[in-house]
């Protein structure tokens, strides 16, 4: 169920359609789902008192109701270690047009996974999982099936990944959290049928698997208005 | 709504026979019908009269008997007087066989006839349709008589969007000894869509297996599908046309863009436990299939041949369709090795597939059977029959029928399917075990059995 707080969260797509990212992190981790410690800051000494609760290195992202997809325009900087190179992302993407702060959060590693949902005519709300990052669609390692799911369709997905194998831990790499991979869908799934009919579409790219934790770095969420 | 009297009427009316025009579909079916099948059935003109020596009746009121089925091909125009005549004589259901609505812009007819049949309770098959062949109890396929290809009485129902293909899909029944029990063209489907049917035919007696020639789902239509199979027992097949769309729309997500009509399609039937056939030589190789096995297996295959070329292409084939075709241990081999004549014993191989060579006879091939039905390495035999190895005799389709009786591990035969061997295809099928007529096909046949019901 939609609490008011997500549905108020959600209220904030209404004029241009989608939900920034500040506000849909909020709402997925209402939702139960783990998201990155993170601050919206309107200026670099906010985001560098940040910095100094959760430490280096931190990822920065623009926030504005004109950028969609942020790697495009060089609206994401990864691997920032130190106040001076945290103010110059920060006065690059001030920039920007529609500019509104910027995200700084802690940088999570993993294994890139999209986990997606969008709203098919025929079938409803359907859910995509996949390989992900910005060259998701170049390999198009995905897998898909009607919501909602149970633990079997979750569990079947992962199978039929081309991936499964980097995510069992490949030639020597960790293996990530299976477990937390499986909850994380599941609760998606049910989030995604709460929405219902408001869904559009939505993007959870990239979610960071790792062995400890699978975390959305990055959400999407369209709506219809 | 209850559609049991539209697939089993004990009386039919058939409205719209004409009484100068012999070739109109209304006549062709009544005539058929009439001479032909079990339902009794009687012929509808508004100005009445005779055809031949039979009644015209004005209406259905005017029949003095109780009507199970109306079978309406009249124009367009005049079907929704008739139809509130239907209702008010309590008549169970119609085929509407008429085209003039959706498929040619008349959508507002459509809907509106639908609306009122909705709200009345009273279902319809179409329109634009074949309607039913339910033999020997009807048939309102408008086909004379004598063109019909008939398949034997069997227990797959066939379900389609279009009258060409399933008149089609008949044939090759027919000529794949694939037996039927319904045949069902929808057409545009108003009313009685795929779902209502897969509910419906889920729960019949005479139905095992239930395939779907579907072109398009409307708006949530394909979830009200998807639910209703996965509450099926039964085994469904799907062949899906317009699988191909002519470039995603731009848009702005990931998700959106990479899940396409067709994918989506796909994925949700595997989901749901539907097998999807990728054409329609698939589809009946799949129905024969899951007709005679409607189980799930792991797809773990043992291969016995007559020659080696024909095990090393099953091999291939099996493999390319996800199957396994798994070595056997040394235990495994030499209890096979025991029970084959001795002749064989240095020329065969045993490691899978088992190659019983052209010195083999009967005997062999039923030995070699057994052991792999006991055999818990695999859970499907194929088994490559090649008539042209002169130890094996006529018999052996029987006899292999009746060793899979008493074993239970199915069993898929393939056999060159040319009159010459005929005996040995029956001899099979009496058995109930499938007959492939190619490696390939046979292949197909247990990649059925993988695909059903598999998540």
């Amino acid at each position: 169920m939609l609490t008011k707080e997500m549905k108020d969260l959600l209220q904030s797509a209404q004029t241009y359609g989608w939900v920034m990212e500040p506000f849909a992190k909020q709402l997925l981790a209402l939702a139960g789902m783990d998201v990155p410690q993170f601050t919206w800051a309107r200026s670099p000494d906010e985001a560098i008192s940040f910095a100094r609760k959760v430490g280096y290195p931190l990822v920065m992202k623009i926030v504005s109701p004109q950028v969609v997809h942020k790697s495009d325009i060089g609206g994401v900087v990864v691997g920032i270690d130190d106040d001076l190179k945290l103010t110059n992302a920060f006065n690059r993407m001030s920039k920007v047009n529609g500019f509104s702060g910027v995200i700084a959060e802690e940088m999570i590693k993993g294994i890139e996974l999209i986990v997606g949902a969008t709203m098919d005519e025929q079938f409803g709300p359907v859910i995509l999982l996949g390989l992900g990052g910005t060259t998701a669609e170049i390999y198009r390692d995905i897998s898909l099936a009607m919501a909602p799911l149970c633990e079997a369709d979750v569990s079947k997905m992962i199978r039929c990944l081309k991936a499964v194998p980097l995510l069992e831990g490949f030639r020597g790499s960790e293996r990530v959290n299976i477990e937390a991979l499986k909850g994380l869908v599941i609760r998606f799934s049910e989030f995604v049928m709460d929405l219902g009919d408001t869904m559009e579409s939505l993007d959870l790219n990239p979610v960071m698997c790792s062995a400890e934790r699978c975390v959305i770095a990055d959400a999407r969420i369209m709506v219809r208005t | 709504m209850d559609l049991e009297k539209i697939f089993k009427p004990d009386t039919i009316a058939i409205i719209g026979v004409s009484l100068t025009n012999e070739a109109h579909p209304a006549n062709v079916i009544y005539n058929k019908n009439r001479l032909r099948y079990e339902a009794k059935t009687f012929a509808v003109n508004p100005r009445g009269g005779h055809i031949r020596t039979d009644k015209l009746y004005r209406s259905v009121k005017e029949i003095p008997e109780k009507i199970d089925l109306a079978v309406i091909a009249v124009k367009a125009e005049l079907i929704f007087p008739i139809v509130e005549e239907c209702v008010n004589s309590n008549v169970k259901g119609a085929i509407i066989v008429s085209g003039g609505f959706a498929e040619t812009g008349f959508n507002e007819l459509q809907d509106r006839l639908t609306a009122f049949a909705r709200e009345a309770q009273f279902p319809f098959i179409g329109p634009n349709c074949l309607g039913v062949y339910a033999a020997p109890r009807m048939d309102t396929f408008f086909i004379p008589n004598e063109r019909m290809v008939r398949p034997e009485k069997g227990r797959v129902t066939m379900i389609s969007q279009s009258g060409g293909v399933i008149v089609d899909q008949m044939v090759k029944a027919t000529a794949e000894g694939v037996g039927l029990s319904t045949a069902i063209s929808i057409g545009n489907k108003a009313l009685i869509k795929e779902a209502d049917l897969l509910r419906h035919f889920a729960g019949d007696p005479g139905t095992d297996v239930i395939t779907f020639y579907i072109e398009g789902f409307g708006k949530h239509e394909g979830r009200e599908f998807a639910i209703a199979a996965s509450e099926c027992k039964k085994p469904i097949i799907v062949l899906k046309a317009g699988k191909t769309s002519e470039g995603n729309k731009a848009v702005s997500s990931h998700t959106a863009s990479m899940a396409g009509d067709y994918q989506v399609f796909s994925a949700v039937m595997a989901q749901k436990g539907v097998v999807e056939a990728i054409d329609e030589f698939e589809l009946m190789a799949f129905a024969e299939s899951l007709s005679c096995y409607p189980r799930n297996i792991n797809g773990r295959i043992g291969i016995i041949t007559g020659s080696g070329g024909h095990g090393a292409l099953c091999t291939d084939a099996c493999i390319s369709h996800g199957l396994v075709v798994p070595g056997f241990n040394e235990e495994t081999q030499l209890a096979i090795k025991e029970v084959l004549s001795p002749v064989l014993s240095n020329i065969a191989s045993y490691a899978n597939p088992v190659d019983l060579t052209g010195s083999s006879t009967d005997d062999d091939f039923l030995a070699a059977a057994r052991v792999l039905s006991k055999s818990s390495d695999i859970d499907c035999i194929i088994m490559l029959l090649l008539p042209y190895v002169p130890g094996i005799t006529v018999d052996l389709g029987a006899k292999l029928g009746m060793m899979h009786q008493q074993e239970g591990k199915p069993i898929i035969a393939y056999v060159p399917h040319v009159e010459k061997y005929r005996i040995i295809v029956e001899g099979f099928n009496a058995y109930n075990i499938p007959v492939a007529h190619s490696v390939e096909d046979a292949v197909h046949m247990a990649e059925a059995m993988r695909k059903n019901k598999s998540c």
